[in-house]
């Protein structure tokens, strides 16, 4: 299989034989579609997903990017980090975008992969409306939506994705509600296909990119997203960061075919036998000073989410 | 070929002519009829369109901008609360210099809840970088709709056109409608600046103030080029079908002492009440603004003017009042007049001429001058 017969070899079983036999990062295309000269903060971990995805889409693809970090990412006029095409919208706007821009392209004859790379907030709130009729509509279209649970274009304030506890700019108690469940938004959608990443396993949101473009109708990916800043961590510690979010099940690696659910990789161990929550949140400067209250309830937030999802899959109900 | 037909039927009559690639529309009242007729064209196969039935205006919008910039004619209608909730994306597509034509049947703004007939909705986009035309009659809503886009997808304009008529008195009346064999009036779209994958580039990305700047001066020499573009449009439509229109319709205007300017139904309403006047020894006239972006040059020296506005800027006055003054210099009389649909005769239009006061504003069956 690839991986072992050097970059060329690799790349042609990549583009032409079995997309799923990618299993080793050497075997992902050399081919870079974003550049370096990006002006992310130092481990970022959304823009290093953003790399990923474009590799896995290739340079048929257009992006189509809402107002969020990845607006800045891309650098500044007439400058630019991208080597895809990108359509850069409003905030709320994203997905009705992509719309109009894949009718007219099926419309023209193109194959071409139209892909929305949103963050969190122009998707769990703002663009929750637009998302959700683009995919009741059928939209043949993938919407990704990296999540570093919180706005951070404007400087880390809540959004619908910050977790329980979390403190933020617009939340320097700790938020006090809980994490909003995309997913299982998304999921009540019914789309032929929805998976969730995390940026600390790029091999495998590669491999899930690869098979929601290879979908017709709209598909969805969640990736989790470690952002150093709005989590304060440092900056060497992103990779770091997104395996504890999964190892301690807080995060779930799971992908969902014509609604059938199968629990990914590494997740299926952290099911099983997760790492301590602490390993996870101590740390981040954002879960600092946490009460107990709190604490045991995200706990018990993360054990529920293990318990569907294992339910689930087990085809218990 | 003549038929009859409404305000909004013929709109949809000539985007079908036009042949969009992607239409995205979302209903409401009056306008609903325009984007039901074109959803029962696109599922009869008499338009091949897509037809994206989306969740709301700012969606509508947002569905035409990628659909213009991915490289197809691109249409939408809409009126009032739908115009104004898509307002950042009005901005967005003139922005983006996308030739994208929308209908939008004008309509008063809640609350309370009103249907009827009133301007300020388009007006509340007029700084959005859209062209703007008012229609008086069913076969000019047919015209200019074929006209708009290809006024819109000209080179040297590539902005978008809004086409507006009034909510009711001419969405809904029936009215003679010819409709024509387009041919080939209008070339097949191109934009120059379409998205190809061949040659990647990035669309709005974070833009520094000189560059912002000097996009936004591109828009306004633009909208400046767009008169002559009309006026080369309006020229070859007439040459090609026979009916002429330019920035004004101006009726008996010639020798007049006093000019009527209205808008919309209103401005044909006031060619009933200058024969009135006329027959009185009153030398009346009519001028009908059809173009509101980019105004037009108008020639008022020597005149009286009464404008009616079905609108208004509160805590300023009438939007064509003040637009005539400062584009004139001519102080009018102001007449607010048929906001939410009040009922203006060309019997009370003729009142407002016998009875004006240059200078002054009223309120139609409500304020004295004031
Ligand atoms: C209509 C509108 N409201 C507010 C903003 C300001 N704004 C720009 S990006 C952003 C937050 C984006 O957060 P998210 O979607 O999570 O992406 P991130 O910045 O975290 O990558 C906000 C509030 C805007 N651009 N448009
Ligand atoms: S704030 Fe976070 S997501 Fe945004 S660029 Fe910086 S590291 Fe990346
Ligand atoms: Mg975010």
């Amino acid at each position: 299989m690839p991986g072992g017969g050097g970059a060329k070899l690799s790349l042609q079983m990549v583009t032409n034989v079995d997309e799923r036999s990618v299993n080793n990062l050497s075997a992902i295309p050399k081919e870079e579609y974003l550049y370096k000269c990006t002006s992310a903060c130092a481990g970022c971990s959304s823009s290093l997903c953003l790399r990923y995805v474009l590799k896995a889409a290739g340079p048929d693809t257009v992006l189509v990017v809402p107002a969020c970090c990845t607006s800045v990412i891309q650098g500044i006029y007439p400058g630019t980090a991208m080597n895809v095409p990108v359509y850069n919208i409003a905030f709320a706007a994203a997905a009705a975008c992509a719309s109009g821009l894949s009718d007219a392209l099926s419309a023209r004859g193109k194959e071409t992969n139209v892909i929305v790379y949103a963050g969190d907030g122009g998707t769990v709130d703002i663009g929750i409306q637009s998302l959700s009729g683009a995919f009741e509509r059928g939209t043949n279209f993938l919407y990704i939506c990296y999540d570093n649970e919180a706005y951070g274009n404007t400087g880390m304030q809540r959004s619908g994705s910050t977790p329980l506890g979390a403190r933020t700019t617009t939340t320097p108690g700790g938020k006090r509600t809980a994490k909003k469940d995309l997913d299982r938004i998304v999921e009540a959608h019914n789309p032929p296909y929805m998976a969730t990443a995390c940026s600390a396993y790029p091999l495998d949101l590669y491999k899930k990119v690869k098979k929601a473009l290879s979908i017709e109708g709209p598909k969805f990916i969640h990736i989790l997203a470690p952002c150093p800043p709005g989590w304060r961590y440092p900056t060497e510690k992103t990779v770091e960061m997104g395996k504890l979010a999964v190892k301690t099940g807080t995060w779930i690696l799971y992908e969902r075919e014509f609604g059938k659910l199968s629990i990914n990789g590494p997740s299926k161990a952290a099911m099983r036998k997760p790492a301590p929550l602490e390993d996870y949140i101590n740390g981040q400067g954002r879960f600092k000073n946490l009460s107990p209250e709190i604490a045991s309830e995200i706990r018990q937030q993360v054990e529920r989410n293990i318990q569907r999802l294992s339910r689930e899959e087990a085809g218990i109900c | 070929m003549l038929t009859i037909g409404t305000g909004n039927k013929a709109v949809a009559a000539a985007v079908k002519a036009a042949k969009p690639g992607v239409v995205a529309a979302y209903p409401i009242t009056p306008q609903t009829e325009i984007v039901e007729q074109l959803a029962e064209y696109v599922t009869t196969g008499e338009l091949e369109s897509r037809y994206i039935p989306v969740e709301s205006e700012h969606s509508a919008m947002a569905a035409c901008i990628g659909a213009s910039a991915g490289g197809v004619r691109t249409f939408t209608a809409t009126s009032s609360h739908g115009l104004l909730y898509m307002h950042e994306m009005v901005h967005w597509a003139a922005g983006a210099r996308l030739p994208i034509v929308m209908a939008n049947v004008n309509r008063a703004l809640g609350p309370g809840w009103n249907t009827w007939a009133e301007h300020t909705d388009a007006f509340s986009q007029r700084d959005t970088g859209w062209l703007q035309v008012f229609v008086g009659t069913v076969q000019e809503a047919y015209d200019a709709t074929l006209m708009a886009f290809k006024i819109a997808e000209d080179e040297r304009v590539l902005l978008p056109v809004m086409v507006n008529l009034d909510g009711f008195t001419l969405s809904h009346i029936m009215q003679s409608l010819e409709t024509v064999e387009i041919g080939d009036f209008l070339p097949a779209y191109h934009l120059p600046h379409a998205i190809d994958t061949e040659n990647p580039c990035v669309y709005g990305p974070m833009t520094g103030p000189a560059d912002y700047f000097r996009f936004r001066w591109d828009i306004e020499r633009s909208m400046r080029d767009a008169k002559g573009v009309i006026a080369d449009v309006e020229r070859e439509f007439a040459e090609r079908f026979g009916r002429s229109y330019g920035p004004t319709e101006d009726y008996r205007c010639e020798d007049a002492d006093v000019i009527v300017v209205a808008m919309g139904t209103l401005g044909k309403e006031a060619e009933v009440a200058v024969d009135r006047l006329r027959d009185e020894g009153i030398k009346a006239g009519s001028m009908r603004l059809r173009w509101f972006r980019p105004f037009p040059d108008l020639d008022l020296s020597g005149r009286e003017v009464v404008v009616i506005d079905r609108d208004y800027s509160f805590g300023f006055g009438g939007v064509v009042a003040h637009s005539i003054r400062s584009k004139t210099g001519i102080v009018p009389y102001s007449v607010i007049a048929g906001l939410g649909g009040q009922e203006v005769t060309y019997n009370d239009i003729a009142d407002f001429v016998r009875n004006r006061h240059p200078g002054e504003e009223t309120w139609f069956g409500v304020s004295d001058h004031v």
